[in-house]
């Protein structure tokens, strides 16, 4: 078999979506993180003086705390902080139609290959660019329906009552440096509310990406799911090539409130130079479920555990993830369930993909603590490694304070062998061809937890993920 | 029928990669279309080590002799050049493929033999799908199991004979297909493999076997003796049943002879 490192060279690992659009960012921060630039963030946002304050104080606690030493590499993290942007706003006012939204943004899309019928769905989207909604529409029977999908800005204006009761109680700014950084230049990101018994069949989809070099993303969204409703959310992203490193610290907090049923699907594709940081977090009260539906493919470096506070009895929690690693690149993905109450139960199932110099870890919580009786909860992590360089790794941490409790633990680690690839090019595939279908075997258990057109995103950019690695 | 042979090996050599182990020591085979041969051989003769370094497996190097498929020089083609030029190899031991579902692994199959742009018609696939399993008697929700995935033995075994229904090759090895069959299975594979040959008569097989049984079932025109990477003996369907009584001892006497001289 031919191998030619030539052809690897050029950058199969390289993310595909290599543009840059021209656009001009109406006001940037200036470098770095410190008082001046929260101050800012605060104005520019025109913010009542609780949340500046909340912002201050979340400064202070991001500076008290020393960067994780855990999970990734961040020795390089100090250094890309100093020089990036905080805050980028790219146009002056939220856009009300998709007529509205500027050709240079719609050229964007266009290049990112979204597919018609993605758009059409955009009618009820909030596309997020850059820092800001640039899109937003509900459809009308969600709001005839009572169901708020807004910006987090804009939810916070036009509901704060409802915002400030929720926003923070989920993910506090002193959980991890992270979340402390998010809380105090957070800017960007949807505020949902889903009302008493309102059951959505369309999920809400959010299409956002960082576009401005060397912008740091700090997205914050809060969703409340109130009592007996039932929603999906859907969060897509990518990002464009740069050759300086990145930064994205994301903070999701969801409130299910009981016998409520929310789930929440990220597919999340970021240039190589990514340092992706995501704190998503869920409070998930009696009989009610929340499952996460997370995929992870680029960055440099992603540490995202989705997880699920079980405080309320009989509450149940998913997570379902898929991570991809390719040359560069460290996955440190998994989960964390914490059972606080009698018979919750949860599930974690975590697929990852190495290839090459990628570095797949599966890190997870399960945590149960005294009184939560017949709690159950299973994990099951899976890596496939494309070659003989890949690598993965796991991380389980189990805790259990209670006797009357059953948690289960399962890994697996295959290698796509010699003999699978044999079989299929047997069959008269392509070499490339047949790695790709093995892949999409692997990853077929969540891939058919996706509506159908993320399921075909998600195999297609696994595929340009894929190209080349077969030497 | 043409005269031109399907498949003409002569004097094929080939060892495992990377190591000096030669397991094929000089295989001289003509078959010509619509022909059906029967290799037999006592275990770890080479049998199988034939059928994959015809089929172009990665493990194993052609150290020596020719192979020609249909005019052209087999041993300059990638594995998957040569199914798409007709070749088939159903395994002794089939590997599963976890979340590919049969009819998408076939549906790839198909596909890939199409030129660059066409798209193979999915009402005619499901129809020719569900046509060949009815031949073969599975029902149709075999298809939606994920390739040997959990499989039984036969169910691997006649998954083999789908696939080669339903990708038509021109030469069609059959390594050991009936080992794990049942009687019954081993009929309906058979007829299966008849059927397809009255289709199309221009189909060539290569059968390897321990048994007279399946001989019995799919009729060889001529049978040929492999004992340590070498074919020692061809003939005509008597010289399986010979083996039926007397097993391997003369041939491997006879070896031991050759390879003292
Ligand atoms: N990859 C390999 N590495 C080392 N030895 C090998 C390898 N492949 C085959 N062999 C050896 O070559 C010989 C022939 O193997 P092969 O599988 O072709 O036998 P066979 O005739 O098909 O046997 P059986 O009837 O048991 O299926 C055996 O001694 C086997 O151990
Ligand atoms: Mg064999």
């Amino acid at each position: 078999m031919p191998t030619n490192e030539a052809v690897q060279d050029i950058g199969l690992d390289d993310y595909k979506y290599h543009f840059i659009t021209e656009d001009e960012p109406v006001f940037r921060s200036g470098r770095g993180l410190n008082e001046k630039v929260v101050r800012e963030i605060s104005a520019q946002k025109g913010e009542p003086k609780w949340m500046l304050d909340f912002r201050l104080k979340s400064l202070d606690i991001y500076n008290a705390k020393p960067m994780p030493t855990w999970g990734g590499d961040l020795s390089q993290l100090e250094r890309v902080l100093g020089d990036i942007f905080f805050y980028v706003r790219p146009q002056e006012r939220m856009e009300r139609s998709w007529d509205d939204v500027p050709a240079n943004i719609k050229e964007t899309f266009d290049r990112l290959g979204i597919p018609e019928a993605e758009r059409e769905i955009l009618a009820g989207v909030g596309a997020q660019y850059e820092s800001e909604m640039v899109y937003h529409s509900l459809k009308e029977e969600w709001e005839a329906q009572g169901v708020i999908f807004d910006s987090i800005e804009d939810g916070l204006r036009n509901h704060p009552e409802l915002f400030r009761e929720h926003f923070a109680t989920v993910v506090p700014p002193g959980d991890n440096k992270f979340a402390a950084m998010n809380s105090a230049v957070w800017s960007g990101g949807s505020f949902v509310y889903i009302p008493p018994g309102v059951e959505l069949e369309t999920p809400l989809q959010a299409y956002f990406r960082v576009n401005q070099e060397q912008m740091g993303q700090f997205e914050r969204t809060l969703i409340i799911a109130d009592e007996g409703s039932r929603a999906h959310y859907i969060e897509g992203c990518t990002a464009p090539v740069y050759s300086t490193e990145s930064f994205h610290s994301g903070v999701i907090e969801i409130v299910v409130k009981p016998g409520a049923h929310f789930r929440y699907t990220t597919i999340q594709n970021w240039s190589n130079n990514m340092y992706n940081l995501v704190t998503q977090r869920s409070l998930v009260h009696e009989n009610a479920t929340m499952e996460w539906l997370d995929g992870n493919l680029g960055s440099k470096l992603t540490m995202k555990y989705p997880s699920c506070f079980l405080v309320g009895e009989r509450a149940h929690g998913s997570i379902l993830s898929i991570a991809y690693a390719g040359n560069g690149q460290h996955q440190d993905t998994g989960g964390k369930v914490i059972h606080a109450a009698p018979r919750t139960s949860s599930s974690i199932v975590s697929k990852s993909i190495s290839k090459g110099s990628g570095r797949a870890s599966y890190r997870g919580l399960c945590k149960v603590y005294e009184g939560s009786t017949d709690a159950k909860s299973n994990v099951e992590c899976d890596a496939l490694l494309i070659d003989e360089a890949a690598r993965t790794d796991t991380y389980p941490y189990i805790e259990i304070d209670e006797n009357q409790s059953t948690v289960g633990h399962e890994a697996r680690v295959s290698k796509v062998g010699e003999e699978q690839i044999f079989y299929l090019m047997s069959r008269g595939m392509p070499e490339e061809e047949a790695m790709a279908l093995i892949v999409r075997g692997f990853i077929e258990p969540i891939a058919r937890q996706l509506p159908l057109e993320y399921a075909v995103e998600l195999n297609r950019l696994i595929e340009l993920e894929m190209e080349g690695s077969v030497g | 029928m043409s005269d031109a042979p399907i498949l003409k090996t002569a004097d094929l050599r080939a060892k495992v990669t990377d190591e000096e182990i030669e397991i094929l020591k000089g295989v001289d085979l003509e078959i010509r279309p619509g022909e059906i041969h029967a290799i037999m051989g006592p275990n770890g003769s080479g049998k199988s080590t034939l059928a994959k370094v015809l089929a172009g497996h990665p493990g194993y190097e052609v150290t020596g002799g020719s192979a020609f498929f249909d005019g052209q020089d087999l041993l300059e083609l990638e594995t998957d050049e040569r199914a798409r030029s007709g070749v088939f190899m159903a395994f002794q031991y089939p590997v599963a493929i976890p979340g590919v579902s049969i009819a998408n692994f076939l549906r790839t199959a198909l596909q890939a033999r199409l030129e660059d742009g066409d798209e193979l018609d999915l009402f005619d696939f499901q129809d020719i799908l569900l046509e060949r399993m009815e031949l073969l008697e599975m029902s149709p929700s075999f298809a939606e199991r994920a390739v040997n995935d959990g499989f039984s033995g036969g169910e691997k075994k006649r998954n083999e004979i789908l696939q080669m229904a339903v990708l038509e090759p021109a030469l069609a090895i059959m390594d050991e297909t009936d080992s794990g069959l049942d009687i019954d299975a081993l009929k309906v594979v058979a007829r299966g493999v008849n059927t397809l040959q009255k289709e199309r008569p221009e189909m060539a097989v290569l059968l390897i076997t321990h048994y007279q049984r399946l001989l019995n079932y799919i009729q060889p025109d001529f049978v040929h003796v492999i004992v340590d990477g070498r074919i020692v003996r061809s003939g005509g369907p008597e010289v399986a049943l010979s083996l039926e009584e007397g097993g391997y001892r003369e041939y491997r006497q006879l070896q031991s002879t050759v390879s003292a001289a």
